[in-house]
């Protein structure tokens, strides 16, 4: 496959001028729609110089499974109609946990093809309506309904077969995993949108509290570790995957404003270009080359790299699909921040910390953040988007001047990954 | 023309043949376990059927505690797991498949690496999986 190593150019650059979050959790009383106008209410009130809701041209919304979660379909006119911007056109994409990953690169392309100046994209799930087997089944369908779901593999089931792989291949063991989420929790703890802002150590005196008050026996927990080792306050999903391991079931909407860099400082004076977009494919797990990395990652990332002309030594910091915490291990070596097997020993180091050389997911991550699936993408696009113009409050990384940064998106098991660079130019 | 290669043809020569019977491209060879109507290597639409040994090596697992709704029908949950994961089949192919006769509520017990047969002995009609078990 020679023409996919080819090195590709937007036709003329894009840069972010805006972007906003709904708050992510579990809203009984919201819909998407509900959820993205949050969203754009969010973005709106935060942006530097105002915008004209009428400059709009063309949008474009990711969303996994609105059939499913909601049993609504055609949702994208219907957030159209709800943001008052009927007749611009307006698509949904549908690439499972990359849905909004995917729908920013076609936003991308929108513009870099001369046709639009003012492109909306962004991404909403609504996935509490659904008990959680229900929520398993609707993930599972982004795996091969035909040859990985009659196998009985789920989508934890998938992530916990690459992390007996990568345990087996390398040092890797249960509480690097933990270490991961104990880490991402930390992070959440600090950020005002996410689904879990507890640290593990107060989700862990949380259940000490709680039991005395019920008159039941204390765990003695001494450390995180001992909190997320206990069988019954972390259960198993899919070893050796635990509750703490996994991503949780989130409602919650994302969104930013792309325009032609030309116009860009009509909106702010400090826009975050796209600098570089990556998009690639892979097979189901026991089709790849190997088990333990996700080759959709590696070649969107090295299409991202080479749009953008950077190295992965240029990077400040990364958002990560850690949809699972061995995901966010898988990542960081397949984007090349540390070489196969090596992912496991950063976290001990505390590398991947957000006072570390490669601060990841400062967000809280998928994990702690929470993964609205159709969101994610755009939503860690945001992340990058406030740490880059300096913005992240009490989670901003501590290195100084953080100028480009990554995100990383996966779909499904890794049929899909979207990795963008993002740069503040100055 | 309409392609025999379907996954209802697959399932049903597991059930009737107790065999993996997958397909091979008559053009360059390329194995698959999966049935498919076009080779995903030289993009030839010459396949032809193939039955696979049944021998293959235990690649990953994982033991799942929160099951789907249809493994919840067959008994499965938090108290009682089940193993499933991926096997290389001798032939080289991999395919995921569900892990008969280990035990799923200690997944330490269980190893990669270890000889699998394809376990076609109890299948369920409605629903044929694809299952090995150890040699």
């Amino acid at each position: 496959m020679a023409t996919i190593n080819k090195k590709r150019q937007l036709g003329r650059p894009v840069s972010i001028v805006g972007g906003g979050l709904s708050q992510f959790g579990a809203f009984a009383d919201k819909d998407s729609r509900d959820l993205f106008v949050e969203a754009f209410q969010d973005m709106v009130q935060s942006m530097d110089r105002g915008f004209d809701i009428q400059d709009i041209e063309c949008a474009y919304v990711g969303n996994y499974s609105s059939d499913l979660f909601e049993h609504q379909g055609h949702t994208a006119p219907i957030v159209a109609d709800w943001l008052g911007i009927t007749p611009i056109p307006i698509t949904r994409i549908e690439n499972a946990c990359a849905s909004s990953g995917s729908a920013l690169r076609e936003g991308v392309m929108a513009i870099a093809s001369g046709m639009y100046d003012v492109v909306l994209v962004g991404g909403m799930e609504k996935m509490t309506n659904l008990p959680t087997d229900g929520v398993t089944d609707v993930l599972a369908s982004a795996a091969d309904g035909l040859y990985e779901v009659p196998a009985g593999l789920t989508f934890p089931g998938i992530f916990g077969a690459i992390a007996k792989a990568h345990m087996d291949k390398y040092e890797t063991n249960l509480d690097h995993l933990l270490k991961i989420a104990i880490k991402n929790h930390s992070n959440g703890a600090l950020n005002p949108k996410a689904q879990f802002q507890q640290t593990m150590t107060q989700m862990a005196e949380r259940r000490m509290a709680r039991a005395h008050e019920r008159g039941q026996t204390v765990p003695d927990y001494k450390t995180d570790l001992d909190f997320l080792n206990d069988e019954a306050a972390n259960p198993w999903i899919a070893w050796p995957l635990r509750l703490y391991d996994c991503a949780p079931i989130t409602d919650g909407a994302s969104c930013v404003l792309l325009v032609s860099d030309e116009i860009a400082h009509n909106f702010t004076d400090t826009p975050i270009s796209i600098a570089g977009i990556g998009q690639a494919t892979g097979k189901p797990l026991h089709d790849s080359d190997e088990l333990t990395s996700l080759s959709a990652a590696k070649a969107a990332s090295q299409q991202a790299y080479d749009m953008s002309g950077i190295t992965v030594a240029d990077v400040d910091l990364a958002e990560v699909h850690d949809c699972f915490t061995i995901a966010e291990i898988v990542a960081t070596e397949d984007l090349g921040f540390f070489a196969p097997g090596e992912g496991p020993r950063a976290v001990d180091e505390g590398r991947t910390a957000l006072d570390g050389d490669h601060p990841i997911n400062t967000s809280g991550g998928l994990k702690a953040k929470g993964h609205p699936v159709g969101a994610s993408g755009v939503g860690q696009v945001i992340e990058i988007y406030h740490q880059l113009r300096g913005e992240a409050g009490e989670r901003q990384v501590k290195k100084t001047d953080p100028t480009v940064g990554i995100t990383h998106n996966v779909g499904g098991t890794g049929g899909t990954c979207v990795v963008n660079v993002l740069r503040r130019e100055s | 023309m309409a392609s025999e290669f379907t996954s209802s043809a697959f399932y049903n020569k597991l059930k009737e043949e107790k065999k993996l019977v997958g397909v091979k491209c008559q053009d360059c060879g390329h194995l698959s376990p999966e049935p498919r109507p076009m080779c995903p290597e030289c993009h030839g639409f010459d396949m032809e059927w193939h039955p696979f040994s049944g021998k293959a090596k235990l690649s990953t697992f994982t033991c799942i505690s929160i099951v789907p709704v249809s493994m919840a029908a067959k008994g499965y949950g938090r108290d009682k797991p089940y193993c499933t994961g991926i096997v290389a089949l001798e032939e080289g192919p991999r395919i995921s498949a569900m892990i008969n006769g280990v035990d799923g509520t200690n997944p330490q017990s269980i190893e990669t690496g270890i000889d699998m047969v394809l376990d076609a002995d109890d299948l369920d009609e409605e629903s044929p999986a694809l299952a090995f078990k150890p040699a």
